[in-house]
């Protein structure tokens, strides 16, 4: 921690407890509810449109699960590598441990997007377009929000690990650090319902 | 100022009633001239509502013009208390009657919802008829299957006899509406609704879509015409002699889109056309796409090519 | 190059020319205004790029006096129509043209006058209510604000390019998929209020954190005051019903635009998947609007009679209850859908059950009026035409709920009346009051009182000359959204009175606009030197000066009550003024937000006409621009105590 942003917060104070990194949290926090929110309302349009397969493949005919395991298995890893870097960053201040942890994460989140890229252009090869029936487009867009949003992610980290190289470990960049692993885990989360709704369901 | 706005005001409220009442008087009020026991319920059931809702509303409007006049500030002689912000007993009493009033309401919600479902099938002696009503840009098709006969914007039925609609769209949502015998039901594609009435008195009654549905929605009204048994068989035959029969090539000549369509009798129709027109909503990719090389109206979402990719 | 983007698109009928005309000469007016004054580097660096919530929120107000010039005149338009377009005659609109108004209309007064309207108030008033120097997160408010002007420039934009969506404020497939809705304006309604609904998010994310996490101390969540609750009740229906609407559109514009089928009628889709979506959003998005007005009819009883609020306890239930319920109800926007007795039933009794708690709101706020000493200025005026309007609304509200009623009643006039009933009547007269009586406060001056009282009476009397003859016509079996109307109706009679009513509602919104003219001309005169200005304030807001520095309280206040200021003027509270003073941590003004408002205006522009190059641009300056954000770690700055100590010399 830099002695600047300690000055910053006068210890003890009605700013300190009102401090940036406690609101952004609490905010971030909000923000992930209504997230919720979002992939509730498209959790809903799956389960409501999943047998409306129209003639076109069913989830039952698609879904490759050795494949879509090893993709659970690389975010359920990366999940494991980000919390390694977050426990470094709050109670080790090891900033060269947190930049490799933090790496490996990205590198695990890119490898999720290329094979969530494969086996969408898989089934696209394969005549299972979104065009197909209301199952293939609640299908690629359930997945492919969350996809979206792990790019999101991937981004951001890659904007941190520059701001974490510049500044070090700041009250400010461990708050960020924090922030992202909440949205990270998450992430996480929404896939684990997916792995379940979507393709284990799916197999049965 | 208020010399001549009060009395204006008054003038306005006079004259604004007075011409209001007598509009009212000598006019068709729809649902409240009802002729047929489900809409004679449904105006029923408003007017209770509306009364049960009264006993609290109208001591509001008292109360809000004698406390406005009241404690006005220049009414020194009023009572001031400008610290009293409590009382248990008044605030538990404008919980309890407004619930009280909810708790009737709601029970005559409930049965109401009940008794006049429109998937109910009427009570009565009298063998139903079964008529099938078509939303379509922008008209009503009416197809009778047990006289296997069809016929566009009006729809003629025996007074006293219930009335099975069947009803779906080969269009955008509409809703279909005879406010002077029964309450709307939605018409939808590939869905298939009901609404059950019967008329108590022969005539000519106002029917449309209420749901709006592109351009020519203003335009998507009906006739609905009760009339004695005898007439109706008489229309029945009238239909029949038709030149025209509604084939399936026919259809979709007539479900292109049209406006202010004139009264269109159909001879016969062809087999099963209610559930084809439900079915095409459903049928599976390759029979579909076979259809739709006849039909290219529909083309747009079965485009091969995503469209607009072209950069 | 240009997508779908080509000539054809410019205006072609000679209502829609002159109206682009009156954009493009207003718009080159203001710019020739600006130039002439020399204001380009004040506007650019005391209001573009401030993040001061008190600029923010009378920008919000601005935009939403410009919208609801828009959204009048198609209202007015609408009448017009509806008056001329009677048996033979078919009026001076084609429905191409007269559809696009009643969409235009629904969606610019919900999404473009009402919503800015709350998030302005809100902005202005209840940061200072709670004794904040700012809201939680000033920079995402400042992109609040430029994400609402995008999203309104966008709506008026499809005036003079292309077209707007012709679907109804909602636009229900499958007649707003690509089948039937083939053109350009249902993609820009789409990407008009994602824009909107983004900014919304914020603005509720924003201040739901400002309330839980800026109080000052001492002010506990029961030492509130009412316009705080009812914001925390809204803002916590934003957060969680926005994200049910972004979702929902954006499923509609992926059926359009990449052809899939959530919401088609063949292929498997289910278009009444999306009326239950939009309507989970909507219903509770009513009480989004109306609840900040009952916090703000709250505050103006008091003040205005002189009184402690009745029943502040209770009042908070209430809010809590109605918050609740209102997702709950979401069924009853489709009875006629067909889903069975004891779904209907369900929804119906859950809607009804609403009516307790804001029955509820009404007694409280009567027998605040009981024994008190009422003044009747323009605020309370708005208060008691509220009262009057808004129960008979809750009348016609109750009686929609019952199914088998609705049945005869949904898709009427009736209907439009029952809601216009309840955002005029609690809504707008709801904002109407906190505007009047929160603008010294703002300003530094009230308004003309006069000029707001004739105001009122036009709105009122207008309301009523218009909405009367529209509920008759319901009961009669006139639909909404009709373009032209059978002579064998007799319908126009009534219509023709409706837009007499329309005409007097006219005269109160001049009134209104000459009331701001003269009061700013006069304000010498109606100076609030106190900052406590109609003299019986009791919330935080009235303890600072009108309007305040910028860093709203030289010293945070602490609160030991209900009726903070009120027990500082009485001495039951040390006032906090000690003439010591701490350095004060404020947050830097920055474009960013106004950039990037700029920039999603150029994607959402782009998707709209499918000129995908620029989509991507837009999109990867956005994520540019955020980054920048991010970046910058000297985001906030201090004002030194010597400077404050200056600043509160001078202001005393």
């Amino acid at each position: 921690m830099t002695t600047q942003t300690l000055t910053h917060h006068k210890e003890g104070s009605w700013e300190a407890r009102h401090n940036k990194e406690a609101k952004a949290l609490f905010g971030f926090w909000i923000y992930i509810m209504s997230d919720v929110l979002l992939f509730g309302s498209l959790f809903a349009t799956y389960a409501v449109l999943h047998n409306n397969v129209f003639g076109g493949p069913s989830a039952g005919e698609l879904f490759s699960m050795p494949f879509v395991l090893t993709e659970t298995l690389i975010l359920l890893t990366s999940t494991f590598t980000y919390g390694l870097a977050s426990v470094y960053a709050h109670h080790h201040n090891r900033k060269d441990l947190v930049i490799f942890w933090m790496m490996l994460t990205m590198f695990l989140g890119v490898a999720f997007l290329v094979m969530e890229v494969t086996e969408f252009v898989k089934l696209f090869g394969e005549g299972a377009s979104w065009q197909v029936s209301g199952f293939l487009s609640s299908f690629f867009t359930l997945v492919g929000t969350h996809g979206v949003h792990v790019t999101a992610g991937v981004l951001w980290m890659g904007g941190l690990l520059v701001q974490v190289l510049r500044h070090g470990l700041t009250e400010t960049t461990v708050g960020k650090i924090t922030t992202l692993g909440l949205f990270w885990h998450f992430l996480d989360i929404v896939w684990i319902f997916i792995f379940t709704f979507v393709y284990l369901m799916g197999a049965i | 100022m208020k010399k001549v706005f009060i009395p204006l005001l008054a003038a306005l409220v006079l004259g604004l009633g007075t011409f209001l009442g007598s509009y009212i008087s000598t006019h068709n009020m729809g649902i409240f001239n009802p002729k047929g026991s489900i809409a004679a319920s449904e105006m029923n059931l408003i007017m209770t509502a509306i009364g049960l809702m009264l006993i609290v509303v109208i001591p509001v409007f008292i109360m809000l013009a004698t406390f406005a006049w009241r404690y006005r500030a220049g009414n020194t002689k009023a009572k001031y208390t400008p610290d009293w912000h409590e009382n248990k007993t008044l605030e538990i009493i404008w919980w309890t009657i407004p619930g009280i009033i909810i708790t009737i309401l709601a029970t005559i919600t409930w049965t109401s919802s009940h008794t006049l479902d429109p998937f109910k099938p009427l009570d009565s002696s009298v063998k139903p008829i079964t008529i099938q009503a078509v939303a379509l840009d922008w008209k009503w098709l009416f197809i009778y299957p047990e006289q296997n006969i069809a016929s566009v914007n009006l729809v003629q039925f025996p007074v006293g006899t219930p009335v099975n609609f069947q009803i779906t769209a080969d269009a955008p949502m509409n809703s279909f509406w005879i406010p002077q015998l029964a309450g709307q039901i939605y018409a939808m594609a590939g869905m298939s609704t009901k609404l059950h009435l019967v008329a108590d008195e022969a005539g000519d009654y106002r029917g449309m879509s209420s749901n709006y549905s592109g351009f020519g929605f203003s335009g998507m009204k009906f006739i609905a015409r009760a009339t004695s048994q005898e007439e109706f068989d008489q229309w029945v035959n009238l239909v029949r002699q038709s030149p025209v029969s509604l084939s399936s090539e026919e259809y979709a000549e007539l479900a292109q889109k049209s406006r202010e369509n004139p009264v269109t009798y159909y001879s016969s129709v062809a087999k099963d056309l209610y559930g084809e027109i439900i079915m095409k909503f459903m049928m599976p990719a390759g029979e579909h796409l076979q259809k739709k090389a006849e039909d290219p109206s529909h083309g747009a979402s079965s485009m091969p090519v995503m469209p607009g990719m072209v950069m | 190059m240009l997508g779908n983007l080509t000539t054809a698109a410019l205006p072609q009928d000679h209502i829609v020319i002159t109206a682009s005309i009156f954009m493009g000469i207003s718009a080159v007016g203001v710019i020739a205004l600006i130039t002439y004054f020399k204001r380009w580097k004040w506007l650019w660096t005391e209001w573009l790029t401030s993040v001061d919530h008190k600029k923010i929120g009378i920008m919000y107000i601005i935009l939403a006096f410009v919208m609801i010039v828009r959204g009048f005149a198609d209202a007015v338009m609408m009448r017009l129509q509806q008056i001329l377009s009677v048996g033979d005659s078919y009026g001076y609109l084609p429905p191409e043209h007269y559809d696009q108004i009643f969409t235009a209309h629904g969606v610019t007064m919900i999404f473009f006058v009402a919503m800015p309207l709350l998030v302005g108030l809100v902005n202005v008033v209840l940061p200072l209510q709670i004794g904040a120097r700012d809201v939680a997160y000033p920079f995402l408010n400042s992109l609040s604000l430029w994400l609402t002007v995008a999203g309104a420039a966008l709506v008026n934009v499809s005036l003079v390019i292309g077209e707007f969506a012709a679907t109804g404020w909602l636009s229900y497939p499958p007649l707003s998929g690509i089948t039937f809705s083939p053109g350009v304006g249902v993609d820009y309604y789409i990407w008009a209020l994602q824009l909107s609904g983004a900014a919304s998010l914020l603005a509720g994310i924003n201040f739901f954190a400002t309330i839980i996490m800026m109080r000052c101390p001492g002010m506990t969540l029961m030492r509130m005051p009412v316009f705080v609750w009812t914001v925390l009740g809204s803002m916590a229906l934003v957060i969680i019903t926005f994200p049910i609407f972004t979702a929902s559109l954006a499923m509609l514009s992926l059926d359009r635009m990449m052809g899939m089928h959530f919401f088609t009628a063949d292929f498997g889709g289910n278009a009444m998947m999306y009326v239950n979506l939009i309507w989970a959003w909507g219903h509770p998005e009513v009480y989004i609007l109306v609840l900040p007005a009952f916090g703000i009819f709250s505050e103006v009883v008091s003040t205005f009679a002189r009184k402690r609020l009745f029943g502040y306890t209770t009042m908070i239930w209430a809010v809590m209850a109605i918050t609740f319920l209102s997702f709950v109800v979401w069924v009853h926007h489709f009875f006629t859908m067909g889903a069975g007795a004891n779904v209907n039933a369900f929804f119906g009794i859950m809607t009804m059950i609403i009516a307790i708690p804001t029955g509820v709101k009404v007694f409280n706020w009567l027998f605040t009026m009981f024994r008190g000493r009422i003044t009747f200025a323009s605020p309370m005026l708005w208060l008691v035409g509220f009262i009057f309007t808004f129960t008979i609304g809750g009348m016609t509200g109750v009686l929609l709920s019952v199914p088998a009623a609705d049945f005869q009643l949904h898709n009427s006039l009736f209907l439009i009346a029952h809601f216009h009933n309840t955002i005029i009547g609690g809504v707008v007269f709801g904002y109407f009051a906190g505007i009047t009586y929160w603008f010294p406060k703002a300003f530094g001056f009230k308004l003309n009182e006069k000029l707001g009282k004739a105001a009122f009476w036009a709105w009122i009397i207008g309301f009523f000359v218009t909405f009367i003859p529209l509920y008759i016509l319901g009961l009669m079996g006139m639909t909404r959204r009709l373009s032209h109307i059978d002579a064998a109706s007799d319908w126009q009679p009534l219509l023709i009175v409706a837009g007499v009513g329309v005409l007097i509602i006219a005269v109160g919104v001049v009134l209104q606009i000459l009331q701001f003219i003269v009061s700013v001309r006069d304000r010498k005169h109606n100076m609030d030197t106190t900052g406590d200005a109609w003299g019986e304030g009791r919330t935080l807001e009235w303890s600072t000066s009108s309007p305040p520095p910028f860093y709203n309280f030289a010293t945070i206040p602490t609160v030991h009550g209900r009726h903070a200021f009120w027990d500082m003027k009485h001495g039951e509270s040390s006032e906090p003024k000690s003439g010591h003073y701490e350095d004060i941590h404020m947050p830097k003004s920055t474009g960013i937000g106004f950039y990037i408002g700029g920039v999603s205006f150029v994607m959402c522009f782009a998707l709209v006409w499918h000129i995908w190059w620029l989509a991507a641009l837009g999109l990867a300056a956005i994520i540019t621009l955020a980054m920048i954000r991010s970046f910058d770690y000297e985001t906030e700055y201090f004002v030194p105590k010597e400077e404050v100590a200056k600043i509160e010399a001078a202001r005393a």
